[in-house]
């Protein structure tokens, strides 16, 4: 998903103004006469109707998929916070109730929490370790197709192969990490199984399987700073810290900022971890909001309205962070 | 200043790759250099340095990223008495591939892999279909609202998918006005993939790069917009189309929460939720050979196109 957000990045305005102006072909008969424009062809306004005739003929498909599968549901949401709906009767309007129901349930909270602790920890090794990693790849120079592939393949594979491979590498018996950790003369964790350290497992499983986007994207970032630069910084005497500080975290901080919010947006909609892992256990450990928002419209019998609630609870939420990057985007291209 | 524009779309394997399509030839000069200088690299203690972290960072990567694959896929070579056998063993002692035949027929792969790949394939033809034909109208022939539209397109990418899931699946029940109920048929996957943002966006800013004489020349050869579209724009637009080609098939085959939803029937299902449906019903090693069996179409595809998929990744321009 990570890949497809990047484009959040992308100005949405700017060149579109400055590309060419009108329809690309031009009107043949100016060069005298040919076979092709039709009468309605002939005047300006004409020509201007079948442009735009050609051009919805062409869009008819995205319109229909864009209308009914990416708007409408959009809208459909806030229709549903507001409706009470089981699997047998009409829905009905009961303003706020869907919103008193999901606060009232004492795994809210706990949702809210767990999914604000997942984010932080997520953000804590997702995004510092992503950077670290893109630094010193830069330095190399040897191996990088090898490295960059590899940092790359878990985010390939289908989640749920990563998901379930996880699953029995922390399995407090067999699993591949209580053996090291036996093999080191530590004591075993009970990883999933206990309220202590499910959700950080979590966060584990979740940074092995999205760390490759971010990485790379900072690479390339990191690849575009001038050596000028750096060499400038030499001449000041600056060191390999100073450099960091000066040069790279200065010439990428936009990139960073950018990924910050993305990653925010992306691990607050949590779901396949705790879904499969975990099932929001032990004790509601793990628990997140988008989990939540799952089990009351699809596990407790069709309560799409407290499940559209939580939704739209959450994309309030995220759409702060998508706004600021918005923002930040805009400030970038200016 | 960091420049976040994307003024070539997808300029194909930015990085160190070897040059390929039309670049500048600034672009092409190699690197020389990143934060540690050539010349303290050049000095015999730091070449020392040097290569060993580069040992240990190529020792470490390889335990983090591809240990646990292999770890998997020999773990589906062993027995399940050898899998559970403390301390583990590091290679099968008696490698079977028993375990990939138990799984092929207790998950009933072959049709798992068929579905998705018909999913993927069918679903990366009618999302080419509809976005190049709507990134091609909004770009080239700019019909009047058009600018609304694609803002309102674009504009689907700040939703938080994971938050329209339960209105989509609704609608994907039970499509309004038209009636349809598209639970468990391919177009409750194809439709919502169609609606992509971000196709339009790398596709039409790849049109609006296409220089415009190219298509005055064949509109005096007097080509129609649908001529034109597919004798001039598709060829001359073949990075961007195999970056969004890539793209849609891998996003079909590594999605998992809608199809969970939307195609609960098991003959309809796709692999990652026919593995996670069956998963607790059999044994260990025949999970670990259903996912062994599962990534390695995506292995495959990773290493055809490795060039492909991180240009794309890069393709939103983040150039520092």
């Amino acid at each position: 998903m990570a890949e497809r957000t990047v484009a959040t990045g992308i100005a949405t305005t700017g060149p579109d103004r400055r590309a060419p102006e009108g329809p690309g072909p031009r009107p043949g008969w100016r060069l005298g006469p040919s076979p092709g424009p039709s009468r309605l062809g002939r005047t300006r306004l004409g020509q201007a109707v079948r442009r735009n005739l050609t051009a919805y003929g062409f869009m008819c498909g995205a319109l229909f998929c864009f209308t009914l599968f990416a708007w409408y549901p959009m809208v459909r949401e806030f229709i549903l916070a507001f409706q009470r709906t089981n699997l047998i009767d009409p829905p009905e309007w009961v303003g706020l109730e869907n919103f008193r129901t999901v606060i009232r349930d004492p795994a809210f909270g706990q949702a809210w929490w767990n999914t604000i602790a997942f984010t932080l920890l997520a953000l804590l090794c997702g995004y510092a370790v992503p950077f670290a990693v893109a630094l010193l790849l830069n330095e190399l120079r040897h191996a990088r197709a090898y490295l960059r592939f590899v940092v790359y393949l878990p985010v390939m594979l289908p989640p749920i192969v990563s998901v379930l491979l996880f699953r029995w590498l922390l399995d407090p018996g067999p699993g591949l990490f209580n053996q090291i950790l036996d093999f080191l003369r530590l004591p075993p964790l009970a990883w999933l199984d206990s309220a202590d350290t499910a959700l950080i497992s979590l966060v584990l499983v979740s940074t092995w399987m999205n760390m490759g986007t971010a990485t790379l994207i900072y690479l390339a970032a990191l690849q575009n700073i001038p050596p000028e630069l750096y060499e400038a910084a030499e001449l000041d005497g600056a060191g390999v810290f100073a450099k960091i500080r000066h040069v790279t975290i200065p010439q990428t901080r936009l990139i960073l900022l950018l990924m910050l919010m993305l990653q925010i947006v992306a691990t607050m909609q949590v779901f396949i971890e705790p879904y499969m892992l975990t099932g929001g256990g032990p004790e509601n450990a793990t628990v997140t909001v988008a989990y939540l928002m799952y089990q009351y419209a699809f596990v407790y019998g069709g309560n799409y309205g407290a499940g559209g609630a939580l939704g739209m609870m959450l994309m309030i939420v995220l759409l702060v962070f998508a706004a600021v990057q918005l923002r930040l985007t805009r400030d970038n291209t200016r | 200043m960091p420049n976040l524009t994307l003024d070539r779309p997808a300029a194909p394997a930015r990085g160190d790759g070897p040059a390929r399509g039309r670049r500048r030839p600034r672009r092409v000069e190699p690197r020389t250099r990143a934060i540690i200088s050539p010349l303290a690299l050049s000095t015999p203690w730091g070449r020392f340095v040097y290569w060993t972290v580069l040992v240990a960072v190529v020792v470490v990567f390889t335990l983090v990223f591809v240990f646990p694959l292999y770890w998997m896929a020999t773990g589906a070579m062993k027995t399940g008495e050898e899998i559970a056998r403390m301390p583990p063993t590091l290679f099968p002692a008696e490698p079977s591939l028993d375990a990939f035949l138990e799984a092929w027929e207790l998950f009933d792969i072959g049709l798992l892999l068929w579905n998705t790949s018909f999913y993927a394939v069918g679903g990366w033809l009618f999302v080419m279909a509809v976005d190049v034909s709507a990134a091609y109208a909004l770009s080239r022939l700019r019909p009047i609202f058009g600018n609304v539209i694609l803002g309102g397109m674009l504009a689907t990418l700040m939703i938080p998918p994971m938050v329209v899931l339960i209105p989509l699946y609704l609608t994907i029940v039970d499509v309004p006005i038209l009636g349809w109920h598209l639970l468990n048929t391919p177009w409750a996957l194809w439709f919502p993939a169609a609606a992509n943002g971000f196709n339009i966006l790398l596709l039409k800013r790849f049109f609006d790069s296409i220089p415009r004489e190219l298509l005055e020349a064949a509109s005096l050869d007097g080509a129609g917009p649908v001529r034109i579209l597919w004798s001039v724009v598709i060829p001359v637009s073949r990075p961007i189309l195999g970056v969004v080609s890539i793209f849609t098939i891998v996003n079909v085959y590594r999605d998992f929460v809608l199809p969970l939803l939307v195609l609960p029937d098991s003959e309809k299902m796709t692999i990652s939720v026919g593995l996670s449906q069956t998963a607790g019903a059999v044994g260990q090693n025949a999970i670990l050979a259903g996912l062994t069996i599962a990534s390695i179409p995506s292995i495959i595809v990773f290493f055809l196109f490795q060039r492909h998929i991180m240009a794309g990744l890069t393709a939103g321009g983040l150039k520092g």
